[in-house]
C-alpha cells in the first residue's frame, strides 16, 4: 500500500520517473533481502556440512601428511606427487605409481562398460515403457523407479547372494550341466565359477544398481519422439534397423548423453559396491582414497584423489550440460 | 505417408486408439524386434535379486542359497539382537530429525527461489543448493571425516551432532526439488487475492500458499527420510566409535559370516522403502 502512495505522492512532485523507479527499487531491495533471509539455513547448513569442507580438503591436500593420520604445517606436495608417482625407499628413483595407475584404470575401464552395459539394456527397455499404451506407462516407470530408492547396500548384498560360489547363478549352471558345455568349448572353467570378488562382479553390481538412471531420462526422450518421423522413414524405404539408426538414435540423443553421464559419473565414484563385491583387493579409486584415511595413513595423498576424482566428475558434468542441457536428473552415489 | 498411416490404423483399429506395437504380424511403426525381448531380461534381472533375498529372508536353514523350509527365525534373532536394535533406533532418529530440518529449510529456499524476478545471488544460492546432487559420495565423505575430525578435536564433543548436520546437508537438494516443482505449478493469483482481501503476509502464507504446497512438502520429506535412512557412505565416514546405523551395521556385518539375519533386516528396510516411495508417488501424482 506504501508502494501506491509513494507513487501517487512521486506523480505531483513532476519528477515521477526518477521518483518511481527509486521506490520501485528500494521494494526490490527489501524483497530481496526477505528471499536471502528464507535461504540462509540452507545456505549456512550445506556450507558448513557438505560444501565448506571440501575447500579444506584442498587444503590438506598441500599439507605434510603425520605418521598417524592427520596433516600438518608446512606446505607440501608430496600429496599430489604421490597420485601418480612413487618415490623407491632405497635408491630415491622415481617412478609411475603403477598401483594407483591400475586403480584409475581398473575405475575407467568398469564405468565404460557399465555404461555400455545399462545403455543396451537400458534403451530398449526405455523404448517399451514409452510405446506402451499411456495408461501402462506410469506402472511400468514405477516398477523401474523402486529399485532406484531402495537401499544401494541392500542391492549390492542381493547382487554378492547372486554371485556366490553357492549362489543361484552357479547353480543354475550346475544344473545346465555347463561343466559339459565349457569342456566341448575347450573353456578351462570348473564348475562353481568363482565369480564374486573379480572385476565383473563389480561390473555387474553397478549394471544393475545404476539401470534406472540409464532408463529414466532415455525414456523422457523417447516420450516425446515424434513418430510421424518414424512412419515417414519407412515410407522412404527404410528397414526396421535403419530407421532406428539414422531416425531415432539421432533425436533422443539428448536422452542417451544424459542417461551415459547418470551412470558414467556414480560408477566412476563407487565405493559401497566395489568394497562388497570386489573384496577388498579389487580397488577402485572411491576405495584408494578410503585406504588413505584407513590403513594407508597418509591424508593428504587421500584429498589429492579425491579432488582428482571430483574434477573427473565436474568434467563429465560439464560435458552433458554442454550437450544434453535442458535434461534434468541428479547423481547421487 | 498415406499408406503407411493406413496400415497403422489397420493394425490399431482392431484395439484402443492408443495401442501399440502388439509384437505380433501386423507391421507397426513402434515396434522394433528384440526390444521387448531385452525389457523382459531387464525387469527380470532387476527384481530377482531383491525377491530371492526376500525369500531366503524366511529359510529356517542357515544357508542363503539352499532351501530348508519357512520360518521367521532370522527376524526373531534380528528382533532379539541388542546392536540391530540400537542401530535401527538410532538410524530412525536420525532420518526424522534430519528429513524435519531438511524440509524445513529446502522449503525456506523453494519460496525464496521460485516466481520471482532473478535477484542477485539467487543463481549461485541455487546452484549450491543443488551442489551435493554433483560431488561424488565418497568425496563429500572424506572431506566431512577430515573438517569433522579437526572440530572434534577443537571442540572434544563427540555426539550424534556430525552425522545430523552432514544428512541434513545432503537431505536438502532431495527435499528442495519437488517442492520447488510444486511452487513453480502455483501462480500467484490466490496469494493476490488473498492480499487484496487485506490478509497480512503471514496469514496469506499460512492459510493459502501452505496448504497448496503441502503435497509437495510432503513429498520432499519423505524423499528425505528414504535419503537419509539409506545413507551408508557419509555415515560410515562421520560417526564416531558406538554411532552404528543400521546401513553401516550391515556394512560392517557383510565382511563376517553373513547369516538369513542379514536377509531379515534387509527385508524390512526394503519393505519400509517401498512404502515410502509407493506413497511418495501417490502424492505426486494427484498434482
Amino acid at each position: 500500500m506504501t508502494v501506491a502512495q509513494d507513487l501517487s505522492a512521486a506523480g505531483l512532485t513532476g519528477n515521477e520517473e526518477s521518483q518511481a523507479a527509486r521506490v520501485a527499487r528500494e521494494a526490490e531491495r527489501r524483497d530481496a533481502r526477505k528471499r536471502w533471509l528464507l535461504l540462509l539455513p540452507s545456505v549456512i547448513i550445506i556450507l558448513a556440512a557438505a560444501i565448506g569442507p571440501l575447500f579444506v580438503m584442498v587444503v590438506i591436500s598441500f599439507l605434510t601428511k603425520g605418521s598417524y593420520g592427520w596433516a600438518y604445517m608446512p606446505w607440501s606436495t608430496d600429496g599430489w606427487f604421490s597420485v601418480l608417482w612413487e618415490i623407491d625407499i632405497f635408491d630415491d628413483t622415481v617412478s609411475l605409481a603403477d598401483a594407483h595407475l591400475a586403480v584409475f584404470w581398473r575405475s575407467l575401464k568398469l564405468s565404460i562398460i557399465t555404461t555400455g552395459l545399462t545403455l543396451l539394456l537400458g534403451l530398449p527397455t526405455a523404448y517399451f515403457i514409452a510405446t506402451r499404451p499411456e495408461r501402462h506407462r506410469d506402472i511400468w516407470l514405477f516398477l523401474i523407479t523402486i529399485p532406484f530408492w531402495t537401499n544401494q547396500l541392500i542391492r549390492t548384498f542381493a547382487v554378492q547372494e547372486l554371485l556366490r560360489a553357492d549362489g543361484v547363478f552357479n547353480n543354475i549352471m550346475l544344473v545346465l550341466r555347463f561343466d559339459k558345455i565349457f569342456a566341448a568349448l575347450g573353456i578351462p572353467v570348473q564348475l562353481p565359477v568363482q565369480m564374486l570378488f573379480t572385476d565383473f562382479a563389480i561390473g555387474f553390481g553397478m549394471t544393475y544398481v545404476f539401470l534406472p538412471l540409464m532408463v529414466l531420462p532415455i525414456y523422457a526422450s523417447i516420450e516425446k519422439l515424434d513418430f510421424r518421423l518414424v512412419e515417414a522413414g519407412y515410407d522412404l524405404y527404410a528397414n526396421k534397423w535403419r530407421v532406428f539408426w539414422r531416425v531415432i538414435l539421432p533425436l533422443i540423443k539428448p536422452g542417451v548423453i544424459a542417461g551415459s553421464i547418470l551412470v558414467f559419473i556414480p560408477s566412476l565414484g563407487a565405493y559401497v559396491i566395489p568394497r562388497v563385491l570386489g573384496g577388498g583387493k579389487n580397488l577402485m579409486i572411491g576405495n584408494l582414497i578410503e585406504l588413505q584415511f584407513g590403513q594407508g595413513r597418509n591424508w593428504p595423498l587421500g584429498a589429492a584423489l579425491a579432488i582428482t576424482l571430483m574434477v573427473a566428475v565436474m568434467i563429465a558434468l560439464l560435458f552433458y550440460v554442454r550437450n544434453a542441457g535442458g535434461a534434468k536428473g541428479g547423481a547421487h552415489g | 505417408m498415406a499408406e503407411a498411416t493406413l496400415r497403422d490404423v489397420a493394425s490399431t483399429a482392431s484395439h484402443r486408439p492408443d495401442a501399440v506395437a502388439s509384437a505380433g504380424k501386423p507391421f507397426s511403426v513402434k515396434h522394433m524386434p528384440g526390444f521387448i525381448l531385452v525389457a523382459c531380461i531387464v525387469f527380470v534381472l532387476l527384481y530377482m535379486p531383491v525377491i530371492l533375498l526376500v525369500v531366503f529372508s524366511f529359510n529356517e536353514g542357515e544357508s542363503l542359497a539352499v532351501w530348508k523350509g519357512l520360518s521367521l527365525k532370522w527376524y526373531m534373532a534380528a528382533a532379539a539382537n541388542d546392536d540391530i536394535q540400537e542401530a535401527s533406533l538410532r538410524s530412525l532418529f536420525i532420518a526424522i530429525i534430519a528429513a524435519a530440518l531438511s524440509t524445513t529449510a529446502a522449503t525456506m529456499a523453494a519460496i525464496a527461489t521460485t516466481r520471482v524476478k532473478p535477484f542477485r545471488g539467487m543463481m549461485p544460492a541455487y546452484g549450491l543448493i543443488n551442489m551435493p546432487l554433483m560431488v561424488p559420495e565418497i568425496v563429500t565423505a572424506v572431506a566431512l571425516l577430515i573438517t569433522f575430525a579437526w572440530v572434534k578435536e577443537a571442540t572434544q564433543y563427540f555426539g550424534i551432532g556430525y552425522i545430523l548436520a552432514a544428512h541434513t546437508a545432503f537431505c536438502i537438494p532431495f527435499a528442495y526439488l519437488p517442492i520447488r516443482a510444486r511452487l513453480e505449478s502455483m501462480d500467484l493469483t490466490l496469494e493476490r487475492a488473498a492480499a487484496d482481501l487485506y490478509a497480512t503476509p503471514w496469514q496469506a502464507f499460512r492459510r493459502v500458499t501452505l496448504p497448496l504446497l503441502w503435497p509437495g512438502i510432503m513429498a520432499g520429506m519423505m524423499l528425505a527420510f528414504v535419503i537419509s535412512l539409506d545413507d551408508v557412505v557419509i555415515t560410515e565416514f562421520v560417526k564416531s566409535a558406538g554411532q552404528e546405523t543400521l546401513p553401516t551395521y550391515m556394512l560392517g556385518q557383510l565382511r563376517r559370516s553373513v547369516t538369513p539375519e542379514i536377509n531379515a533386516i534387509a527385508t524390512v528396510f526394503f519393505i519400509l522403502s517401498v512404502a515410502m516411495v509407493t506413497l511418495f508417488y501417490f502424492l505426486n501424482r494427484r498434482k
